[in-house]
């Protein structure tokens, strides 16, 4: 008996039915794999650059992958001393952590505030800070400037830092959240004799570590990858961050393509690798905030 | 419970810090913009020499300020919908993968982790790059036996930098917005197809137009909310695949959004009066937009 395993022949099934749902699913991933290839192929060519020599780059004949890794250009990268890619790591990798940390304090504990705790005025407050979301961020960045000038911040780390860590949208999504929080929680921990602190610090955090790390990530994300407002106020090269270190490559009047893709690779790298290792966590974070918002 | 007042103090110290920041972040800002973009404050940051309206009817009749924003009205014409379209037709695409869908979301989501300046530099130095060895131009010739390079960015005549700057945002941005497609999609009961299938419904277009869209409604809207108030306040790409120091410099004005044409008038001219003013005039065309898109789409209305 010639029949195909897994279907049953007392069926009649419709032959023509079962291939062109075949057929379906063939194109399904024929495209998904083209697509693939292309969404990755910027990633290649990072690599491919940046272990190259320019004769290499620039060559005529296209060549897949460098006859011998140049593995000297990251030398090249960090010894430039016009553009300083160290300090600029060091840079973002601390306004990143500091904005993590800070960014995600603030608003839990103004979520869980707002969530919980009965004061009068609660509900004018909410609306004070939900009234910020109506402005775009990125539009108020001359009057910013000007207010963080006269604070005397321009051309440090916490002239950049320190206005990206009050997040209005952050408050509100925590607020959704420990409104869902079980009070049950909360009742157990009054009864053990904590007060509002003790029920946020030990029983509310640590019950809330999903979307801490959810909220966290992202905003790890944004400030290292963030760029006009780094470029507004970090005049000064000490206080570049590594996207305006890059970007200064970028736009300089000498361009040495292998240090360039080089410092993108190196630029890049703390991120992929965080966001391949969070990516559950970032997916949730998105979801989070795509949705309500 | 606690007493009101242990209440009223735990609230007041928990709202402190947001509040705080919040107060000299982000409303002495817009008071004090507000005040400046009155004033003549050229060269200086204080209030006081008022001169009305000056700075608004100078920045509106600006021919500079008028063609960035056609500029970025262009710019969103086509990001915008482009967007919405890639990124439904991924969502859909990997929701409906039985083998392999991590991956492939993964291979599409991963691009949010890129920066825009990156992905720039990628962009118009190696995709893009105008000399025969740009990967663009290696695919023409070895495809389609094209020769002669095409300039991607200096071109204004046809003007190719409209290919590089969406299809970079576009690869940047299209995973997030997958996903938020693909929470959309799995929210919708299985047993509305069901119920479809048996009234004779087949799968493809019928059952997209009559169950998927409508479902998705909300975040279709979230998502063309999101994506058009990201788009005009776009810079970075802008600034730094039109930008340059060199031969290139003139590039900027064949695509200058507003935000770089406010840069340019606030730290590069330091004319903080009518730099503000350009500020506030583009807040008004969002938050304008924004809510008549609101209206229009019935923000908030349950499907």
């Amino acid at each position: 008996m010639a029949t195909v395993p897994g279907v049953n022949p007392t069926l009649p099934a419709s032959p023509a039915r079962r291939l062109r749902i075949r057929w379906g699913e063939i194109l399904r991933y024929v495209v998904l794999v083209a697509l693939t290839i292309l969404f990755l192929f910027p990633f290649y060519l990072i690599v491919r650059n940046a272990l190259m020599t320019q004769p290499e780059i620039t060559s005529f004949e296209w060549s897949w992958w460098p006859a011998m890794p140049q593995w000297s250009n990251l030398e090249v990268l960090f010894n430039d001393a016009s553009a300083p890619m160290g300090s600029g790591l060091r840079n973002s990798a601390i306004i990143a952590i500091v904005n993590l940390v800070f960014q995600t304090l603030f608003a839990s504990m103004a979520g869980y505030a707002l969530a919980r705790i009965p004061a009068r005025g609660k509900t004018l407050v909410f609306f004070v800070i939900l009234s910020t979301l109506m402005v775009p961020s990125a539009v108020t960045f001359v009057p910013s400037y000007v207010v963080v000038a006269n604070l005397g911040l321009v051309n440090t780390i916490w002239g950049i830092v320190i206005p990206g860590l009050f997040s209005a949208f952050a408050v509100f999504l925590f607020r959704q959240f420990y409104l869902d929080f079980p009070v049950e929680i909360e009742e157990a921990g009054r009864l053990d004799g904590l007060g509002y602190f003790g029920i946020y610090g030990r029983l509310l955090l640590p019950n809330s570590m999903g979307i801490l790390i959810a909220l966290g990530v992202l905003s790890f994300i944004n400030s290292w990858n963030a760029f006009l407002w780094p470029l507004v106020v970090g005049r000064s090269p000490s206080s570049w961050t590594v996207q305006v270190v890059l970007s200064t490559f970028l736009t300089a009047q000498t361009i040495n393509l292998p240090m360039l893709f080089m410092g993108a690779a190196v630029g890049a790298l703390p991120l992929v690798v965080i966001f391949l290792i969070m990516q559950r966590y970032i997916v949730e974070g998105v979801r989070l905030s795509g949705i309500k918002g | 419970m606690g007493t009101k007042r242990e209440a009223t103090f735990a609230f007041w110290v928990f709202m402190a810090p947001i509040l705080l920041g919040l107060l000299v972040f982000t409303f002495v800002p817009i008071g004090w913009g507000f005040l400046l973009s009155l004033s003549d404050a050229r060269n200086s940051v204080d209030i006081g020499n008022f001169i009305g309206l000056d700075n608004y009817a100078f920045m509106l009749q600006s021919p500079q300020f008028q063609d960035s924003l056609i500029t970025i009205i262009i710019f969103t014409i086509f990001i915008v919908p482009l967007t919405l379209f890639a990124s439904l037709g991924l969502a859909m695409l990997v929701n409906g993968a039985g083998w392999g869908r991590g991956i492939f979301r993964t291979a599409f989501f991963i691009p949010t982790a890129i920066s825009y300046v990156i992905a720039s530099l990628i962009w118009r130095m190696g995709l893009f790059s105008g000399v025969p060895s740009g990967v663009m131009n290696v695919v023409l010739y070895e495809w389609f036996g094209i020769e002669a390079p095409i300039s991607w960015i200096t071109s204004s005549n046809p003007p190719w930098y409209w290919l590089v700057l969406v299809t970079v945002r576009l690869w940047l941005q299209v995973g997030l917005y997958m996903i938020i497609f693909i929470a959309g999609l799995q929210e919708i009961p299985r047993s509305l197809y069901e119920a479809a299938f048996v009234d004779g419904a087949r799968s493809g277009w019928m059952t997209f137009r009559h169950i998927t869209l409508p479902m998705l409604r909300n975040t279709l809207v979230a998502v063309l909310l999101l994506n058009f108030i990201a788009a005009f306040q776009a810079f970075d790409e802008f600034w730094n695949i039109m930008g340059g120091t060199a031969a290139s410099a003139g590039n900027r004005s064949l695509a200058r959004p507003p935000l770089v044409y406010l840069y340019q008038v606030a730290l590069g001219d330091q004319d903080y009066g009518r730099g503000t003013a350009g500020a506030f005039i583009l807040t008004a065309i969002i938050v304008g937009v924004t809510l008549l898109q609101g209206r229009f789409f019935g923000f908030g209305r349950s499907t």
